[in-house]
């Protein structure tokens, strides 16, 4: 493994299915009563989120705890970054206070980038969704859902899997670093869209675009609606709300569409009603609570193994229960 | 003052002769002259002798941001880049859209003593498009401005810009317009292409350059007077350029070095310091560039000198500036790009980077052949030299370069204005 987690096409296969299948061990703590491991015990990790995000931050701060990290949470409002702080003056500061991991979240496409590439800061940087870059941590966790439905097991990968991510991909970090992780874990990706929010050069992806969605359902294992921010309708990407609903939404009609083992997804936060209709949302073909649940065991599995984690986060019954005891 | 006999230099890469200047001027030129008393002897075997380097469009962010750049530094940078004389463009601070602001940049150049500073005026008052500034007063200064820019911003009103070119023909003027539709280009940080849409970057496409050069070319045909582009940065520029000149219209366009030789592949680096307007683009563009730069179809280089501080370059891509400094490496890029690549020899790089870019502006005593009698305005390259950039060693104030610890052809030995040495062995004197 690197020492930071920037773009999910940095890693590797070996890469991806050593997180996965750490997270499938973290999982395990995750369901026990006592939801902790000492492993971080004694470091200090800093969510940095220029950006508010509700969700992703507490699905780390949630994982950082159960490895018994020192946790600081960093926000970019009210902080000194309101008052006109640079990036690399608050780094400096972080490193001044001995972090050993930043968890950055920012608007601007590259932020993470430029910090791993300084020397403002000798911590691991992970990347919690930069502009409309990447978001290395939602594809892992979606790649650990799909795994576990589609081809379950320590070692295996989606070979042969068929993903349709459909929605905003221009303006979608979730879509783009999706592609490049299920590419690596052999899976087949179709991207559908409207050309107007289709990236430029998407075909020199390694992946299907398509502006069909019915044509796309019928073979895929796996449906991930992406989230349309409401300003794009403003921005004439598309014509009506309605029309978007009508040409991309996930409706019951297209579910009909999937095959029966096809499971629907779905990053969050959903307009319900223009991407997914509520019933599919809610059914039992969703899986879009356990992306949640599965987050929190994947990113303790990134974190854990950027901070140096060499052997199996979890290795026998008899020192898991040192484990618990020690945390207790 | 003193007088200098060069000894062998090569003008424009030709044989080696002896260059005597005497009172600013060339005084003599052969092989084997006998040195005079008082005359001070150079060595320059294997040197370049070309006529003082011109830059069109030049950024010294004085008045309003000498935290970047002064008049002083900024000249001082253009002599150690075999510059004589450069044209100060209009988007300072105040904006120079007025006889006072003009005269004040120019009378700061003439203080200056490093090379030669025009002013250029800008086209709208406050570079806001919407109303003409006092073009004539300008023109009438003690600044003599001709040419008119809004630089930074594009002239995007068709119906400002016609009046513009228009209006400039009164006293033989040059509208140079910064192409760039506005709302093609909203947010945008980088060429639109493979490479922004796997960066998740917002795109500036080639088309909103190219639409606005093609309505720009047609307004200065309907209209009768000269239009020059600044910074020509893509393929379909070229071939509307060329299609205007073919019709015999009264066309002129520049490339930046920086454009001559990289593309928008640095940018995956996320390295502020490849942000630039126009943005860096594909390597189909850059060749077409420089093909079109070997046959004349872009007129001349320009540098688009841009300096930042470092605060605003070591930031985020989005929230950092656009531009890169470019006067001391210009001639080496040059160099790189278009001579050792077979594509130019030195008379062309004398034509392109002196002699035309004096005559679109105007400017007296520039862009002259290196002959007997002329003004003394003269640079000597070494050729030869291969080294790394290191921009701590620039005069430039600002040192966001996009070269730094790259391997660059040729270095800058000597810059003479009017007879007196600027520069001599690559430092100011």
């Amino acid at each position: 493994m690197k020492r930071h987690l920037i773009s999910t096409a940095d890693l590797t296969r070996e890469d991806a299915l050593l997180i996965l299948d750490t997270a499938e061990q973290m999982a395990q703590v995750s369901a026990r009563s006592v939801k902790k491991l000492p492993t971080l015990r004694g470091r200090t990790v800093v969510n940095l989120f220029f950006e508010d995000s509700t969700r992703t931050r507490t699905s780390f701060e949630v994982a950082e705890k159960r490895l018994s990290a020192d946790v600081v949470n960093f926000s970019a409002k009210g902080s000194s970054v309101s008052k006109g702080e640079s990036l690399k003056d608050t780094a400096l500061t972080l490193q001044a206070m001995g972090a050993d991991a930043v968890v950055i979240r920012h608007s601007a496409s590259g932020a993470p980038k430029l910090l791993a590439d300084s020397d403002w800061l000798h911590g691991s940087v992970v990347n919690a969704g930069d502009g409309t870059h990447e978001h290395p941590t939602q594809a892992l966790l979606d790649a650990f859902t799909m795994r576990r439905h589609l081809n379950p097991g320590v070692g295996h990968d989606l070979a042969g899997r068929r993903v349709t991510i459909v929605g905003d991909v221009l303006h979608s970090r979730v879509a783009r670093s999706n592609v490049h992780l299920l590419h690596t874990l052999g899976a087949e990706v179709t991207l559908v869209a409207p050309p107007t929010l289709m990236p430029f050069g998407v075909e020199t992806w390694p992946c299907q675009a398509s502006y069909d969605l019915d044509a796309a359902l019928t073979k895929a294992d796996a449906v991930m609606m992406l989230r349309v921010q409401r300003e794009r309708m403003n921005a004439a990407f598309f014509p009506t709300q309605r029309e978007y609903t009508r040409r991309y939404g996930l409706d019951v009609r297209r579910l009909g569409l999937l095959p029966d083992h096809a499971i629907v997804m779905h990053p969050g936060p959903m307009v319900r009603g223009m991407e997914i209709e509520s019933t599919i949302a809610d059914s039992d073909r969703a899986v879009i609570v356990e992306q949640v649940a599965n987050g929190v065991s994947v990113r303790m599995a990134v974190l854990y193994l950027l901070l140096g984690g060499s052997e199996p986060a979890i290795t026998t019954t008899s020192e898991t229960h040192a484990n618990e005891e020690l945390s207790k | 003052m003193t007088h200098y006999l060069i000894r062998n230099a090569r003008i424009l890469g030709g044989d080696p002769q002896d260059i005597r200047i005497a009172d600013g001027l060339i005084a003599e030129i052969g092989a084997g002259l006998e040195a005079r008393d008082g005359e001070q002897e150079l060595a320059a075997d294997g040197l370049i002798a070309l006529p003082g380097l011109v830059d069109l469009h030049t950024h010294l962010r004085e008045p309003g941001r000498e935290d970047a750049e002064t008049v002083y530094t900024g000249t001082r940078a253009a002599a150690k880049g075999g510059f004589t004389a450069v044209h100060a463009m209009a988007n300072t601070f105040p904006v120079a859209d007025t006889a006072g602001v003009v005269e004040q940049v120019w009378r700061l150049g003439r203080e200056s003593g490093y090379c030669d500073v025009q002013p250029i005026g800008a086209v709208t008052v406050g570079l806001e498009g919407k109303k003409l500034a006092e073009l004539g007063a300008m023109a009438d200064s003690a600044a003599q401005v001709r040419v008119f820019s809004d630089d930074g911003k594009c002239v995007d009103d068709a119906v400002i810009m016609r009046r513009a070119l228009e209006y400039v023909k009164a006293f033989g003027g040059v509208v140079a317009q910064h192409a760039q539709e506005p709302r093609l280009t909203e947010g945008a940080q980088m060429n639109e292409g493979v490479v922004s849409g796997e960066l998740g970057l917002a795109g500036w496409p080639a088309v909103a350059e190219e639409s606005i050069i093609a309505r720009d070319v047609l307004l200065a045909a309907h209209v009768g007077s000269r239009l020059h582009v600044c910074h020509l940065s893509t393929a379909g520029s070229v071939e509307i350029i060329r299609w205007a000149k073919s019709k015999g219209w009264d066309v002129t366009a520049e490339v930046t070095p920086h454009h001559l030789l990289l593309t928008d592949e640095l940018v995956r680096s996320y390295d502020a310091v490849y942000k630039v307007n126009p943005p860096l683009r594909t390597e189909a563009d850059v060749l077409a560039l420089r093909e079109a730069l070997a046959d004349g179809t872009i007129d001349i280089v320009a540098t688009d000198h841009a300096p930042h501080p470092a605060e605003d370059k070591q930031c985020e891509w989005s929230a950092a500036a656009m531009g890169m400094v470019g006067l001391e490496t210009a001639l080496s890029v040059v160099q790189s790009a278009m001579v050792d690549t077979g594509l130019m020899g030195w008379a062309e790089v004398a034509e392109r980077m002196s002699a035309k870019p004096a005559a679109i502006s105007g400017i007296p005593g520039h862009g002259r052949p290196v002959s007997v009698g002329e003004p003394a305005n003269l640079v000597l390259f070494d050729a030869q030299y291969r080294g790394q950039v290191n921009p701590d060693s620039f005069a430039t104030r600002s040192r966001n370069t996009p070269y730094r610890g790259l391997d660059l052809s040729g270095r800058v030995v000597a810059t003479f204005l009017r007879g007196e040495a600027k520069v001599l062995d690559g430092e100011l004197v």
